[in-house]
């Protein structure tokens, strides 16, 4: 309905233009509620942890404190950009947008529920995980371009982190690519239908979905994982120079990032948009509704570490890496394929 | 002109600059960074070709992983472009023979072998068409063998280049995690219980 509306309102527009407005349409209907929650999601944060190391949190600004993550961005907005004068000027500045836009794009394909696709492409998980891969951009050139020694230490920590991580997550959806027989997300959701919780790909696949989600946590450079911004190493390492809306940028791309590696471990792991149990009270929920309960549910862990967990020492992180997640994936992946070709349990893995 | 085509030129665009870029930009890290974009453009490239499974694998495996890596060695050079432009015009007659010789090996392949002429242009698939199934199909059907041994090749290339760098450090203070791990607390603490000595009360 609202895209013959659009359609009719652009007819006088050769058609590739009207394509291009409605699309840019069904962004912005994506953007701006992510947008929003990305705000609200820092808020969470900061009310969450207060609550588990008993303080209240954020109460001042509004009621209860709902203000607080728009009094925030207010305040990002007014701020003075200072450019270190001895920085690279260009990739100071582009460095930020190097780590906001990947985490944006990625969201073309996110299947919210059966419909509700932007960009339904085959290879839907392929593009994901190299759009995931080039975040890591953001924060080598932001290093390198601030002309500092913390920033640059950052920048070097998150890289060796970011390679290491980026394999065992591969690997890990190697294991839903296997098991589902399609790189399409959407698809790989429809393929965890049936019987509800029993058949989500946690089962037969769980290994691979906590490999997956502690990859994620690292990939984000949130909590055990943020040696690349270890405050009390070295200072805020990347974003060290970084002032008012490009260290803001930097900050929504964090929070961005993780709101979507929870949203694709609700893909590929928890059944997407399905209901848990696939009776009548439960299918009347709407399938974005259980997209963004999961959502959350994932998203509440990467708070939950925060306020859990120390940060791990560089030399845990890289040998966590290196040495336990990529061999148990490696070994699933065997388990998988064996099991699905050679054992009666076919079934179960598939 | 065709929507594909107007991206295929701003592509096209964007990879020569970047690529011109990659050779005469001064600082290398900066180099680098335009072979990134010239990779990513030359992905959106294969992508007008229906070639998406190649067009992402590029972006993960270039962008994503191996100018990763080759930003952080370059960025940890430090690189006197002095040294690096003297003795230009000693080899300047040698380097202009080799720019030639490749000149013209591409000229000899785009005229006889290579022309639009001998390729038709891939026809359109139906929307339900996997490339990345198909190109699974083919490698590990007709391409099987190459493809098993250009695995076993990478296999010992990464095994070589760990043993070659492995080394032992006598001055390494590493700690085994396993005996972290299976420390308890009796090996580290005593509890000492001590009487009162009755002090003052106060």
């Amino acid at each position: 309905m609202i895209k013959d509306l659009v359609f009719f309102l652009t007819g006088w527009l050769p058609e590739g233009i009207q394509i291009t407005v409605w699309v840019m349409i069904k962004i912005v209907a994506i953007l701006v509620p992510l947008m929003i929650c990305v705000a609200y999601f820092t808020f969470a944060e900061r009310k969450l942890i207060g609550y588990m190391q008993l303080r209240v949190g954020p109460n001042r600004v509004g009621p209860k404190g709902w203000l607080q993550p728009i009094a925030d961005a207010a305040k990002l907005l007014v701020k003075e950009i200072i450019i270190p004068s001895r920085s690279n000027k260009f990739l100071f500045l582009i460095a930020p947008i190097l780590s906001l836009a990947p985490a944006l794009a990625a969201w073309a394909v996110m299947p919210f529920s059966d419909k509700l696709v932007l960009a339904d492409i085959d290879a839907s998980l392929l593009y994901v995980l190299a759009l995931t891969s080039m975040g890591v951009y953001g924060v080598i050139v932001a290093g390198w371009a601030s002309n500092s020694k913390y920033a640059f230490l950052g920048a070097m920590r998150s890289a060796a982190q970011i390679i290491a991580y980026e394999i065992a997550m591969g690997f890990a959806l190697v294991g839903v690519l296997m098991v589902a027989g399609s790189l399409n997300l959407r698809e790989i959701v429809l393929g965890q239908s049936g019987l509800g919780i029993a058949s989500w790909y946690m089962w037969p696949l769980f290994p691979l979905f906590m490999v997956y989600f502690i990859s994620g946590v690292a990939e984000t450079n949130r909590a055990p994982f943020d040696v690349a911004e270890g405050e009390s190493e070295i200072v805020a390492g990347f974003h060290v120079e970084y002032s008012g809306m490009a260290f803001a940028v930097f900050f929504l791309a964090e929070y961005a990032n993780m709101i979507l590696i929870a949203a694709l471990t609700v893909v590929m792991f928890l059944g997407g948009w399905l209901p848990p149990v696939e009776v009548a009270p439960f299918t009347w929920i709407p399938g974005v509704m259980w997209f963004g309960l999961k959502t959350s549910l994932v998203a509440f862990f990467f708070l939950w570490f925060r306020a859990t967990f120390p940060r791990y020492r560089y030399d845990q992180i890289m040998r966590l890496g290196w040495k336990i997640l990529i061999p148990v994936t490696l070994v699933w992946i065997f388990v998988v394929g064996i099991g699905k070709f050679y054992t009666p349990f076919a079934g179960f893995f598939s | 002109m065709t929507f594909v085509q107007f991206c295929f030129y701003i592509f096209s665009a964007i990879l020569v600059f970047a690529a011109a870029m990659v050779v005469t930009i001064r600082n290398p890290v900066k180099s680098a960074l335009f072979l990134v974009l010239a990779f990513f453009s030359a992905a959106c490239i294969w992508i007008t070709l229906e070639a998406e499974f190649l067009a992402i694998v590029l972006v993960l495996v270039y962008v994503g992983a191996v100018m990763v890596l080759f930003l952080f060695v370059v960025m940890m050079l430090d690189i006197d472009l002095a040294v690096l432009r003297a003795g230009f015009a000693r080899y300047l007659p040698v380097g202009s023979v080799i720019a030639l010789l490749l000149i013209l090996e591409i000229a000899l392949v785009m005229t006889t072998t290579f022309g639009p002429g001998e390729f038709t242009a891939p026809g359109a698939h139906p929307a339900d068409y996997s490339n990345s199934k198909e190109l699974g199909r083919l490698i590990y059907t007709v391409y099987v063998y190459p493809f098993e041994i250009a695995a076993i090749i990478l296999l010992v290339a990464i095994i070589a280049a760990i043993a070659l760098t492995m080394r032992r450090r006598p001055d390494s203070k590493y700690i085994d995690p396993s005996k972290q791990v299976k420390v308890n607390r009796d090996d580290r603490l005593r509890i000492v219980k001590m009487k009162s000595e009755g002090g003052k009360q106060v």
